[in-house]
């Protein structure tokens, strides 16, 4: 995350720099700017030696053949290869294409509609912001396990059902090969929904009052001036919640493990638990580092066309 | 670096003694000692070689991390940080090869001559603690990882008489239970409990030398043999008797439906009765455990051993050559095994407190014919790794035998 959001940072803060540099004089920008290289120091040495560093390491390592210790020898892009020889790798993949796509929709969707239902200003508002949010501020590994009873078909929601009489009921998708990834999807969802919710009623509240009033006095319908006005305005926040929402995609982990450890069989797979398991308890660090790259890859791949595309648009609004 | 480190080490021991005006005394010998032993059970049968080391004259200084995993990470992290424990944990298998290739292990060849290991240890564990000539690490217990534990009342209630005698027996057992109207057999679908079964029918109906073959020799036409398809078809015929909520289940969750006699039968390590006598049950009364299919099944050795992390310093080495004694003493062994649930890791010692499982498991061990290595003592970490992905796909896909057998073949090439 933090890798990312350096990424983010630089174009918006020249941007916003730019004028006030241009209307004072020159010397006085220089020592400005010395008094923040100096300030910025201590964090540029986290991203150069903690973030650039490791990544370096990392895809030197990949190229190793390492078991239990990172080791010196260079055998090219054997482990990459190997990589992709792997079924379980291969099937991480597409388990996590899968979920990214369902989970960022329904995360985005869900959010969307919480945040203009408490923005329609409801009673006890802040109750209920409460309470959408809360599951955010619980760990996975403790909320994943009550998951995992609920949806147990044994302990949970389907034994419930049969116990009320309806004995023909089904809902036994964390033991289902095809279905179990859903319900990581569910379960997430839960999670990060109330996040997206926060990000999105921030910028509902940022729209101006005159517009609705404008609206109003024209006589839209409300469903309308959402659709057509309010959303669209919303671009900035929704992009927020894209990335963020990314990222979890990208690192997710504990929910797997703590609902379902990838179970049944390899069915709910995904690229984060390869890694720590290879990393760790199957004593293969070269084989585990070559698929860090690849993910770090594909995470730029697609984040960096986005990010060079807002901050494009940002700069363009500054001028 | 070593030297200043000592030298470091002595006069800041110096210093210490000197402030505290305690000169005369001999420092005792710390032993820093990191293992994963942290449930109840576990950590009884710990303080036993602690307290043992304590009365030999040493410190014991505790580092348990949960999790074995996560405690042998810590354990490389420290050896690799230049802040090496006395001792670490790890299961009898290749997990610490690396180590001794990377020149990071000291050996115990002092103790292991002096107490005749060569003599006395089955040859499993020495083939794994040996390594060129020299023994590397001290072996603490022995774990057989697929025993049968079942219900008494829940076999009585079923009219099953006595023990399986061979696989098909079992089935026919498996059936009745179903009739029953309970789970027959208590599966935790985690893809190292499936390893677990797997393994158990595979040394019960492939017979020690398929599995050697196949585990050892990695021998491809072992694999494409017959004889493992018919392994693995019996393994998956299984299937019929687990519970639809078997997938993700703990182990001890499976072993409670058998305390509680919703199960007949669960395949697990001696680690399981921990929870049997946490529950109250004695073994031969409650709950009855057999270790295979009749008088000749084979008996699969795992367990545990500690290694001791290379280091120059005298008193360290002291320290390291003391721990490797206590620990493999009879004394500390029996009372090691009698809370842990394994088995002495050697044979002349007194078994009297030791539970009918644990004895009928050292009787079996005096036949050498009958050990068979854990799979892990003899396939490197991710090997392991990619047969267990093997395993838990044919256990939890629709996939053909013929498939599996495939799968199987090209994971064990590597």
């Amino acid at each position: 995350m933090g890798t990312l959001k350096s990424h983010a940072l630089p174009p918006e803060m020249t941007a916003s720099r730019r004028p006030v540099a241009a209307r004072r004089g020159r010397p006085l920008r220089k020592r400005w700017s010395l008094a923040a290289w100096v300030a910025l120091i201590p964090m540029m040495v986290t991203v150069v030696f903690a973030y650039l560093g490791t990544m370096l390491w990392t895809a030197r390592v990949s190229l190793s053949n390492s078991r239990t210790f990172p080791s010196n020898d260079f055998v090219g892009f054997t482990q990459y290869v190997r990589l992709f020889h792997n079924d379980r790798w291969l099937v991480s993949l597409q388990h996590i294409a899968v979920y990214g796509v369902c989970f960022i929709v329904a995360c985005l969707v869900i959010g969307m509609l919480l945040a203009i239902f408490i923005d329609q200003r409801v009673m006890a508002e802040g109750v209920l912001r409460t309470v959408f949010l809360y599951p955010y501020a619980m760990s996975f590994v403790a909320t994943g396990l009550v998951w995992q009873w609920i949806l147990n078909p044994e302990l949970g929601a389907q034994s419930l059902l049969h116990k009320m009489g309806f004995t023909h009921a089904r809902f036994d998708w964390i033991v289902d090969q095809d279905f179990v990834i859903y319900t990581i999807v569910i379960a997430t969802v839960w999670q990060a929904s109330g996040l997206v919710m926060a990000v999105m009623l921030a910028g509902l509240r940022g729209i101006d009052d005159e517009l609705w009033k404008a609206a109003r006095i024209d006589g839209i319908p409300r469903w309308r001036v959402y659709m057509s006005i309010v959303i669209p305005m919303l671009g900035p926040s929704v992009s927020t919640a894209f990335v963020l929402l990314f990222v979890a995609v990208v690192k997710l982990f504990d929910a797997v493990v703590a609902m379902t450890q990838g179970g049944p069989g390899t069915a709910s797979e995904v690229p984060a638990k390869f890694i720590m398991d290879y990393l760790f308890g199957r004593a293969n660090i070269g084989l585990a580092s070559a698929a860090s790259i690849v993910l770090l890859a594909t995470v730029l791949a697609i984040l960096a066309p986005f990010l060079y595309a807002r901050s494009r648009s940002a700069s363009r609004k500054e001028v | 670096m070593n030297s200043r480190k000592q030298w470091a080490l002595k006069s800041g021991i110096a210093l210490a003694l000197a402030i505290t005006g305690v000169i005369a005394q001999a420092e005792p010998l710390k032993a820093n000692v990191i293992h994963w032993w942290t449930s109840g059970g576990e950590s009884a049968a710990i303080r036993q070689f602690a307290d043992a080391y304590n009365q030999a004259g040493g410190q014991w200084v505790d580092n348990a991390v949960a999790g074995a995993d996560q405690a042998r990470a810590t354990a490389i992290n420290r050896i690799v940080g230049g802040d090496p424990p006395t001792a670490a944990q790890f299961n009898t298998s290749k997990q610490f090869h690396d180590l001794i290739d990377q020149g990071l292990l000291n050996n115990v060849d002092t103790v292991a001559t002096k107490e005749n290991w060569a003599a006395i240890f089955p040859q499993s564990i020495l083939e794994s603690i040996k390594v060129n000539g020299h023994y590397y690490a001290a072996p603490v217990d022995i774990h057989m990882p697929a025993w049968f534990f079942y219900s008494k009342p829940v076999f009585a209630k079923a009219g099953i008489a006595g023990d399986p005698k061979s696989f098909d027996e079992f089935v026919g057992d498996l059936d009745k239970l179903k009739k029953a109207g309970v789970i027959p057999l208590a599966l935790g679908g985690q893809p190292w409990q499936e390893k677990i079964t797997f393994d158990a029918v595979f040394a019960d109906v492939g017979g020690p030398d398929l599995y050697l073959k196949v585990y050892r020799d990695r021998d491809q036409n072992a694999v494409k043999s017959d004889a493992f398809k018919k392994v693995l078809a019996s393994f998956k015929k299984l299937h019929d008797y687990v519970d639809a909520g078997s997938p993700g289940r703990n182990w001890n969750d499976a072993t409670a439906l058998v305390i509680s006699g919703k199960a007949g039968v669960q395949i697990m390590g001696d680690w399981a009765k921990g929870e049997f006598s946490a529950a109250k049950q004695a073994p031969g009364k409650d709950f009855g455990c057999f270790p295979g299919f009749g008088p000749r099944s084979p008996y699969l050795v795992a367990g545990d051993v500690f290694v001791f992390p290379k280091t120059d310093n005298a008193t360290a080495i002291k320290a390291q050559n003391l721990l490797a004694t206590v620990m493999t003493s009879p004394q500390a062994q029996v009372a090691f095994s009698a809370k842990k649930g394994s088995i002495p890791i050697r044979p002349d010692v007194d078994v009297n407190q030791l539970d009918i499982c644990a004895k009928e498991g050292i009787a079996i061990m005096k036949d050498k014919s009958r050990q068979l290595p854990n799979p892990e003592m003899l396939l490197s970490p991710d090997m392991q790794g990619a047969l267990t992905d093997v395993i838990t796909n044919f256990w939890n896909k629709n996939q053909s035998v013929d498939d599996a057998q495939k799968a199987f073949a090209s994971a064990l090439k590597g």
